[in-house]
């Protein structure tokens, strides 16, 4: 245990919590990332997900295409990516935009399938044209599953983000790659305390803002 | 192509490795998730609390339980176990879930009626309901399969070399192929490991194919 108190005391000591290497920058960055990317990545999953849903076609596609993207190893991507696209901010991106496409996806589309039929035919008779019925009936029903595949996604994304730091980029995996450098296991432990005290509070966000939009109004 | 016959003997090493760090904790995490997952669906109470502390153990990222593990063991930190161990506590938390809802997929009238015509508590469980269970929980199975391969390529990072360790000398070596490979023998294990848990379940539940 006195290894992992070690690591406490890394986490809290005053002189990591400043400057361009200190706590607050990092975690910045770090939601810097995994903003972008899921921004990225809704951006293309949401708009497919809706249609699929919509239209009912194309569903067998998505469900073998979101299955082999799963397979995809992140790691292995990224630094493909790098060789090929050079460092920057691009290729991390890259790599986990594909990795946040299959939940953000599947979400939207099961989402939409969950909606109860009758209810979208009653909108159809009434005389909604079919816009209406995806935004006025589909979306607001499918909310919770649609916000159910975005916060799979932020978590997904949160956790492999460490990986950002691999490539040289900055983000809470620096104290893990830095660390593991110069055997510095504290630190390391620090690094990975801080990225599952992220998680957890933004799995916490999401499930009260779950929560809040699924009781009826 | 060349790089990959003039290295297959290492590949194949690596590949083993991979495949070890895979299936150990696929397995052992079934055989920990299935119990829970049956009694979380059979407690009045608790039941929930159990799913949802499975929930927040996914939720740690993998990255970080490969660093905190050795802390908590006191295990040394390059040792392949925490990785053993990491990945077993995922597959549990994600299996638990699956097999939850693989015993609640289970029809009641069916339970009733195996009681009514004398079964005994074990009886039901392992005749009854765990044979009923199977294809959800075989669904279960390889939805962890296919992210445990993909997780496993995280390890060259702390050190435990696997087909991962491909992308990372890959990269310092600028070394486009390599990494190429180490992606296409990712997937081609992933699919492989899915077939053989396809086939194990298809040799298990006969009654499956019997029924189309």
């Amino acid at each position: 245990m006195s290894v992992l108190s070690e690591g406490f005391s890394w986490l809290t000591a005053g002189a990591h919590w400043h400057g361009e290497d200190g706590f607050p920058h990092r975690i910045v960055q770090h939601l810097g990332y995994t903003s972008l990317t899921v921004a990225v990545a809704a951006a293309i999953a949401v708009p497919l997900g809706l249609w699929i849903g919509h239209t009912g076609r194309l569903r067998g596609l998505a469900i073998a295409v979101t299955g082999a993207l799963r397979a995809l190893p992140t790691l292995g991507l990224l630094t493909l990516m790098v060789l090929w696209r050079g460092i920057g901010l691009t290729s991390p991106t890259i790599a986990l935009v594909v990795l946040a496409i299959p939940p953000l996806l599947a979400g939207a589309y099961a989402g939409l399938e969950a909606v109860d039929r009758g209810t979208i035919d009653a909108a159809r008779a009434i005389g909604m044209t079919e816009w209406q019925v995806l935004g006025k009936v589909e979306i607001p029903l499918a909310l919770p599953l649609i916000l159910g595949g975005v916060r799979s996604a932020v978590l997904q994304v949160v956790a492999t983000a460490t990986i950002a730091a691999y490539i040289g980029l900055g983000g809470l995996g620096r104290y893990l790659i830095d660390g593991l450098a110069v055997r510095d296991y504290p630190q390391m432990l620090a690094g990975s305390l801080a990225v599952v005290v992220l998680a957890l509070v933004l799995d916490g966000l999401f499930a009260l803002l779950q929560r809040s939009l699924s009781t009826p109004r | 192509m060349t790089w990959f016959l003039d290295n297959l003997s290492e590949i194949r090493g690596l590949a083993w490795r991979h495949l070890w760090l895979s299936v150990i904790p696929v397995v052992l995490g079934f055989m920990i998730a299935v119990p829970i997952g049956y009694v979380a669906r059979h407690l009045r109470r608790g039941g929930g609390l159990l799913l949802s502390l499975a929930s927040i153990v996914y939720t740690v990222p993998s990255v970080a339980l490969l660093v905190i593990l050795p802390g908590l063991l006191g295990t040394s930190f390059l040792d392949p176990g925490n990785v053993v161990i990491a990945l077993t506590v995922y597959a549990v938390a994600i299996m638990v879930r699956s097999a939850a809802d693989a015993f609640g997929s289970v029809p009641a009238a069916v339970v009733d009626a195996a009681s009514a015509s004398g079964y005994s508590r074990w009886q039901q469980v392992l005749q009854v309901e765990l044979p009923l269970a199977g294809p959800v929980l075989l669904a279960g199975v390889r939805v962890v399969s296919v992210s445990t391969v993909s997780i496993v390529t995280i390890a060259p990072l702390v050190g435990v070399a696997n087909l991962g360790s491909l992308f990372t000398n890959g990269f310092q070596r600028y070394f486009t192929t390599e990494i190429v490979i180490g992606i296409v023998c990712v997937i081609v294990l992933a699919m492989l490991l899915d077939l053989l848990w396809v086939t194990i379940g298809r040799l298990a539940m006969p009654w499956l194919r019997a029924s189309r």
